[in-house]
């Protein structure tokens, strides 16, 4: 279906709307020389981060699979990455090497910041001249790989952003196009329907499996998550308990059945919707999912969450009047007229599907726009 | 155009309608998203927009129904028109032993 849509075509193929030339931390150690780089090459994108040196068993490879699927996200065309010392570095730059777009590595140990900062900055230069000539070309909406999660949630979330935001989900996996969804504690109460929704006993069991050891976690630590959840911010918008929040939240999921179970930062061999197994925390959860090759958020807010991601733009939708009312430049899409019955859910999955287009077709979203870069890396435990 | 609805329920078999607008003690009117259907209420007490109203009498110890399905208990007696918050139900999932 031609619907005048452009992106970038990487070399492995797959398709992202933005063109961004990446300086990417192994470790919190590299900071220092990545953001230095950052600073002598301004059109790049220094991303830093807190964790990466003594990290063990499955924490470590969490950490490692989300760094190269940042790294090989299609949103990226080129990747300067930094480490400490060469073999984690060496690690993080084959994984993304594997996509074919160029990758430059430099370690700091028997070299120095300043050397590994000017040496960078070259290499950074050149990839960013190079890149400022890939053209965009017409891509097909499936293509366009889309995730999802709410944040800051009330009442209204559940009766119009997510709901909308259902709309384009349903539309997406329609035009067979694949979803990642995730939230696993924020399920709680609904987790029935999504388990009902997959598609066969392995795909249930699978989620049900990334649902009892989250919640088994929680429990472990000798406490439930009423401190938490809901939040005092879905309080003061309205929201009583868990389990109406996750109505709310699975409200957004659309009506399609779930075909996989993800693992955090997995990236999905199936289209249509796939549930991946995150932290509901906001940065943390969009950083796993642009991890796992997601070019595109849909991000549905009652409260106003003011969330961003350095390589996935974020679009945010409210239907509370007074978010969009105060915090207009953090809103991409009002949706507030549902509430007030001004048009219908489908009018506003229209509006959401223009506004989703002409994203991916370049426009900066809010967020893009006044420079929310939230990066995030799941810590599984503590390190050694 | 009658009156400017107040609050809006999910299926009209819930027990509670969540405010649009900033609604004021007495006459309200509520409508139900699947059926369309609208009916009137008496709110007993302010209720901010996003917050809850009880459309049926709940009890101590009742499921509270949304979206059709159970989200809360009540944790004291719920009139018809009063706010339902974390102040008379909680979590039916999580709660400290």
């Amino acid at each position: 279906m031609a619907t005048g849509l452009t992106g970038y075509r990487r070399p492995d193929g797959k398709v992202g709307i933005r063109n961004h030339v990446v300086i990417l931390a192994v470790d919190d150690l590299s900071n220092t020389a990545v953001e230095g780089i950052g600073r002598l090459v301004p059109g790049t994108l220094a991303i830093p981060h807190a964790y990466g040196r003594l990290q063990f068993g499955e924490d470590l490879e969490l950490t490692f699979r989300t760094l190269i699927g940042t790294g090989a996200n299609p949103n990226v065309a080129a990747v300067v990455v930094v480490g400490i010392e060469p073999s984690w570095t060496d690690r993080v730059a084959d994984g993304i090497a594997v996509t074919g777009k160029p990758v430059v590595r430099l370690s700091i140990e028997r070299y120095g910041d300043i050397n590994t900062i000017a040496a960078g900055a070259r290499e950074a230069a050149r990839l960013l001249q190079d890149a400022s000539e890939i053209q965009r070309v017409p891509v097909e909406r499936h293509e366009v790989m889309l995730s999802i999660k709410c944040g800051e949630s009330d009442t209204t979330s559940g009766l119009g952003s997510c709901p909308t935001t259902a709309q384009a989900v349903d539309r997406m996996v329609e035009a067979n196009g694949t979803v990642l969804f995730g939230e696993t504690t924020e399920l709680t109460g609904g987790e029935h329907l999504i388990a009902a929704r997959c598609v066969d006993d392995k795909v249930r069991d699978k989620f049900q499996g990334f649902y009892d050891n989250y919640i088994e976690m929680v429990v472990a630590q000798g406490v439930d998550l009423l401190g938490s959840q809901p939040t005092q911010g879905n309080i003061r918008g309205g929201l009583s308990t868990i389990e109406e929040k996750a109505m709310g939240n699975i409200a957004k999921t659309g009506t399609k059945p779930v075909v996989d179970a993800l693992e955090p930062a997995e990236a999905p061999t199936r289209q249509g919707l796939n549930f991946m197994d995150t932290s509901s925390a906001a940065a943390e959860c969009i950083t796993l999912m642009a991890a796992a090759g997601a070019v595109i958020h849909i991000f549905p807010t009652g409260q106003g969450n003011v969330i961003g991601n350095p390589i996935e733009p974020v679009i945010k939708l409210t239907a509370n009047p007074l978010t969009a009312a105060t915090m207009g430049e953090h809103i991409d899409l009002d949706v507030s007229g549902l509430l007030t019955q001004e048009y219908t859910l489908a009018e506003a999955g229209d509006r959401l599907m223009e506004v989703v287009d002409r994203t991916i077709n370049g426009r900066l979203t809010c967020a893009e726009a006044i420079g929310h870069q939230e990066y995030v890396i799941t810590k599984l435990y503590r390190s050694a | 155009m009658s009156e400017q609805l107040a609050f809006l329920a999910h299926r009209q078999d819930d027990m509670v309608a969540v405010a649009v607008r900033d609604v004021a003690v007495g006459h309200a009117e509520y409508a139900s998203l699947d059926s369309g259907i609208r009916r009137s209420i008496e709110v007993l007490e302010p209720i901010k927009l996003g917050h809850k109203v009880a459309l049926v009498q709940i009890a101590e110890g009742d499921k509270v129904v949304e979206y059709g399905q159970n989200v809360a208990v009540a944790t004291a007696d719920i009139a018809v028109g009063a706010l339902v918050h974390v102040h008379n139900v909680r979590s039916a999932r999580w709660q400290l032993a």
